[in-house]
């Protein structure tokens, strides 16, 4: 019951107060779908949206494909296995301000220690977060080391839970490794895949400290996602009635995204 | 004979190899965030950059720990925390056996509800009420909020833990004239401590983390440590050694609790999908 009535009211006041033209001093007027109408017209929110996708699709295919190599190493005997995984899942662990910091350090153009690692090894220096062009890569790029490891852990749980029969019966048959990978794991693996997909699709939707300590959304505005745009309408302008019509929308996008995925669950075991 | 021994251990380098390549850029994110707190201002500003400190020194930690507010606000994390971790463990693990003992499953979408919601989106409407109430120099709203986060964790690992206990030990108690209510606390709770200790660290973890309900909410007195952070980023973009220092202090806990108290953060972890941050 207190767990509806903490999500179920906050909901229910945010459909109201989207309706309405709302200001911290005070004076609220009913404005009915007006906010929703300048959202839809609004060219920023629309690029807002197209950098949201643009970096999810980043930050959910490169940790599924390392994560699922991790799964595969880790699932293996090897020594200091116990050691490697904790230091492998420390990044997700770690405050997230604090890693942000420390990779803004990292990222400085002149005395940042990755273009020096990068012109080291011959190759020219890159420009970061500091263009907005390599902006939302970059920050994406934290994102899958960041998040890598929770879709290893899923996988490794998936991998730990698979039967023995088809590989004997495989190996019985003169199958390769690839072909037992191929054939066997990626099958019986794939529902793990896709609840991985599913909880790292909704969390890189929702990305936020990461990208709000490194940029704000900048620069300009190349980095500001949905979230980001969402914080600076609310936050930074106060245009509470309008933010609450952007959460609405920002979570109808999660949900419908989120449905597509589970669709898609449905599909593959149908098949 | 020999040669199925040499291909075992050429896959060992192999797969060794590989763990090696995953593990680099964290082993060299955490070792560089160590290495540029260790430093003084002029091996930071060096180019090419310094490594191994020529002469490692503590200055940059006394430097942050002398600041007369860090103590205020690593206090305001700690309180906020706790509390909040505390509170969702009262609220979170009779809820979670509530929902595991009635099979509701409509409960637990509510959570994923949860789960999926954008943090910012219970903001707006709260920061209105904190706003109403005259809360917002105070840590109550900041506890109220870390709640919204906490409560989901907790129920999430609860749920999965009291679903795979026996019920016949709580179908005995109930027979003998137990009421339900003693039946979870006497049988259900002693027997679920293991799940409890998951879902406290990973509440924990979740609280001391959060960022973004204490940049909205909490004001200069009531700042949490990574509030407290973010802000001297951007007043002090300079100074790169203190900053370092005052990053690994307050991932430090996390860090710590991560690394003793590994196996359950996995069981914790893999079990409701739960993230942790």
């Amino acid at each position: 019951m207190v767990v509806l009535a903490v999500i179920v009211l906050p909901w229910t006041f945010t459909l109201i107060m989207s309706l309405a033209d709302w200001s911290p001093t005070g004076g609220t007027s009913w404005v009915g779908l007006a906010n929703y109408r300048h959202l839809f017209t609004d060219p920023e929110f629309g690029w807002a949206v197209v950098r949201t996708f643009y970096f999810t699709a980043i930050g959910v295919i490169a940790p599924l494909a390392l994560g699922l190599i991790a799964a595969l190493c880790f699932h293996q005997r090897f020594p200091l296995r116990g050691a490697a995984r904790t230091v492998f899942i420390l990044p997700m662990m770690a405050t997230p301000v604090a890693i942000a910091l420390v990779w803004s350090m990292m990222f400085h153009p002149q005395l940042g220690v990755l273009n020096y690692l990068l012109t080291s090894i011959g190759l020219p220096p890159a420009t970061w977060t500091y263009s907005e062009t390599t902006v939302i890569p970059t920050l994406a790029m934290i994102e899958t080391w960041q998040w890598t490891p929770l879709v290893m852990l899923i996988l490794l749980g998936g991998l730990a839970a698979l039967p023995g029969d088809p590989y004997e019966a495989a190996r019985i048959d003169g199958a390769n490794a690839w072909n037992c990978f191929r054939h066997i794991t990626l099958p019986l693996l794939w529902p793990h895949i896709v609840v991985a997909a599913v909880l790292r699709t909704i969390d890189a939707l929702k990305s936020f400290d990461i990208i709000y300590v490194i940029t704000q959304g900048g620069p300009g505005t190349a980095s500001e996602t949905m979230n980001i745009y969402l914080y600076q309408q609310a936050f930074a302008y106060y245009h509470l009635g309008f933010a609450s019509a952007v959460t609405l929308v920002f979570f109808v996008v999660i949900v419908a995204v989120t449905l597509v995925l589970l669709g898609l669950r449905q599909r593959s075991l149908a098949l | 004979m020999n040669r199925h021994r040499w291909r075992k251990l050429l896959g060992q380098a192999g797969i060794v190899f590989a763990v090696l390549v995953l593990l680099s850029p964290t082993l060299f994110f955490f070792f560089w965030m160590a290495s540029l707190s260790l430093k003084n201002e002029v091996d930071n500003m060096a180019f090419p950059p310094v490594f191994i400190p020529h002469l490692p020194t503590l200055a940059n930690y006394a430097k942050v720990l002398a600041e007369n507010e860090f103590g205020r606000d690593t206090l305001n994390s700690i309180i906020v925390t706790f509390s909040a971790t505390a509170l969702a463990l009262a609220i979170g693990v009779p809820a979670g056996y509530g929902v595991a003992k009635a099979k509701a499953t409509g409960s637990a979408t509510l959570i994923l509800l949860a789960r999926v919601t954008p943090a910012l989106s219970f903001l707006i409407p709260l920061y209105l009420i904190f706003q109403k109430l005259d809360l917002l120099g105070t840590l109550i709203p900041l506890v109220i909020t870390h709640l919204v986060l906490t409560v989901p964790i907790v129920v999430w690992i609860m749920i999965g833990f009291f679903e795979g206990l026996p019920p016949d030990l709580e179908e005995a108690a109930l027979v003998d004239g137990a009421t339900i209510w003693q039946a979870f606390l006497r049988v259900a709770m002693p027997l679920a401590r293991p799940g409890i200790t998951v879902a406290t660290i990973l509440a924990f973890i979740g609280s001391w983390n959060n960022f973004v309900f204490g940049i909205v909410l909490a004001g200069r007195t009531t700042r949490t440590l990574p509030v407290a952070v973010y802000n001297s980023m951007t007043f002090e973009q300079v100074s790169w050694g203190p900053l370092a220092a005052s990053a690994l202090i307050v991932t430090a806990p996390v860090l710590i609790l991560t690394l003793v108290m590994q196996k359950q953060i996995v069981a914790g972890l893999t079990a409701g999908g739960v993230k942790g941050g």
